[in-house]
């Protein structure tokens, strides 16, 4: 158990305001840029536009997934509170991210395919790895005890990561047997620069929402020694 | 031989599992009979039509093994944290991965016991005819069933523990298990119809990746999960 933070009950810090503001405009920017700069797609036409939150809601997703599993091998390794911490914000962040990816993605496909929904291999293993961290997230909320959350959520966390490629081989696998096919679409320069620029944009909100997160988390757990260390009749102030 | 101890304390624990299991049959047999009514419900949703139920036969045999087999995992530490025996368990010398060992087997027996009498229910009531290939059905199920009772007896170990578990094993074993059920009711239909496209190759590669994969992670992760 790591002692609560120094600053667990002081004022927020202007840093993170500041970041969150920056971070704020700069998307706004990406966003205009890319919309100003990229022509009505030959096929599509400003649909493709959705592109530019879809991408790299998917990027950021899979990214925040990332940091859930190295965050859970690091907190087995070290047992350090603050690894755990931040797996539960990332998990929180990306199952957002998750969400939102697919919802633009059914925005996208009712005009582009005519249905809202189509048992395509990146469609299905996508709402798989969001019921995998709903899971995840639901087990951090029905055990209550820290340790065992964070030794609990940590294995789940690692075996919910090695199941993503295995998901979406067999999801694949299980879609060419059954012949259907689905759209490749190639990138032309005038749309990559804007998606490069939103993907950078996307990266430092994620960034941003996770660090919040976790802040809250380390209030939320210095709350919680505090409660306890009262309760056994240690707390002295 | 401290090996050969580990090998003697799985022993032990599967057999103190299963003459629990004979002993009280009541846990089985109602287990077997979600799993044949969740047929006959299949087979409602379905039918009449005696194609559609032949098509969707494999479907419906793998989820109703699914379906029952999860209530088998929860009852593996229900009875244990009933009798207050698990911390006794705990407190035995011996490796950690004997106990996951031992739960893991006695899980499979159990499954692999009902899978019998859900298979031959189904074959009557969907109207499967057997082809020639049988054997190879055989063991896709056997690599199934490893799959899923695997993932199964592991996350039962967390959620058997903690509050609302009716709930939590199934929410976090079903997306995790979807490669399994994919494989195996893929498998088992091209088996069911011929395998005139050969595409079962792929999918008993798949099952058999799976479950070594998973074999190996949770034999590792049961340590961090049974300690706390």
């Amino acid at each position: 158990m790591s002692p609560a933070p120094a600053n667990a009950f002081g004022p927020p810090k202007p840093l993170h305001a500041a970041f969150g503001w920056i971070t704020l405009l700069f998307f706004v920017f990406t966003q205009a840029y890319a919309v100003a700069t990229s022509p009505a797609d030959a096929l599509m036409g400003h649909l493709q536009k959705i592109m530019y939150v879809h991408v790299p809601s998917a990027w950021v997703e899979f990214a925040a997934f990332g940091v859930v599993l190295l965050s859970s091998l690091y907190f087995l390794w070290k047992e350090d509170e603050r690894a755990d911490l931040l797996a539960a914000a990332s998990a929180e962040v990306g199952s957002v991210f998750c969400g939102l990816t697919l919802v633009q993605g059914m925005i996208w496909g009712r005009p582009t395919w005519g249905v809202w929904w189509t048992w395509d291999a990146r469609l299905t293993s996508t709402l798989v790895l969001f019921l995998i961290f709903v899971g995840y997230l639901a087990l951090r909320s029905f055990v209550e005890d820290p340790h065992r959350r964070g030794q609990w959520s940590a294995a789940v966390g690692i075996i919910g990561a090695i199941n993503v490629p295995i998901v979406w081989m067999s999801v694949k696998w299980w879609r060419t047997m059954h012949q259907i096919q689905s759209n490749p679409r190639s990138l032309s320069p005038e749309y990559l620069r804007g998606l490069l620029l939103n993907l950078a944009a996307f990266t430092l909100i994620t960034a941003w929402f996770i660090w919040r997160r976790y802040e809250a988390a380390r209030y939320e757990r210095a709350a919680e020694h505090v409660s306890q260390a009262a309760a056994l009749g240690g707390y002295d102030g | 031989m401290a090996f050969r101890d580990d090998i003697r304390r799985t022993r032990a624990i599967v057999w103190k599992d299963l003459t629990t299991e004979r002993r009280s049959k009541a846990g089985f047999s109602a287990v077997a009979a979600l799993g044949v009514t969740i047929l006959v419900l299949f087979g409602l949703a379905l039918g009449p039509d005696g194609k559609a139920l032949q098509n969707a036969a494999a479907g419906a045999l793998w989820l109703a093994i699914l379906f029952a087999s999860v209530l088998a995992f929860n009852r593996s530490y229900q009875v244990e944290l009933d009798g207050g025996a698990l911390e006794a368990l705990l407190l035995y010398p011996g490796s950690r991965w004997a106990i996951f060992a031992g739960k893991l087997i006695a899980n499979l027996i159990f499954v692999m016991a009902m899978l019998v009498i859900v298979v031959t229910v189904g074959i009557v009531l969907f109207d499967v005819r057997i082809p020639a290939q049988w054997p190879s059905i055989v063991g896709i199920m056997m690599l199934g069933v490893v799959g899923i009772v695997a993932l199964g007896t592991f996350y039962a170990a967390m959620s058997s523990r903690s509050r609302a578990r009716e709930v939590l094993l199934p929410l976090l074993l079903y997306p995790m298990l979807i490669p399994v059920l994919l494989a195996s009711m893929e498998a088992t239909k091209a088996f069911l119809f011929g395998d005139l496209l050969s595409a079962s190759g792929a999918w008993v590669q798949m099952l058999s990746l799976f479950d070594v994969i998973f074999l190996v992670a949770t034999f590792l992760a049961f340590e961090y999960v049974i300690e706390v």
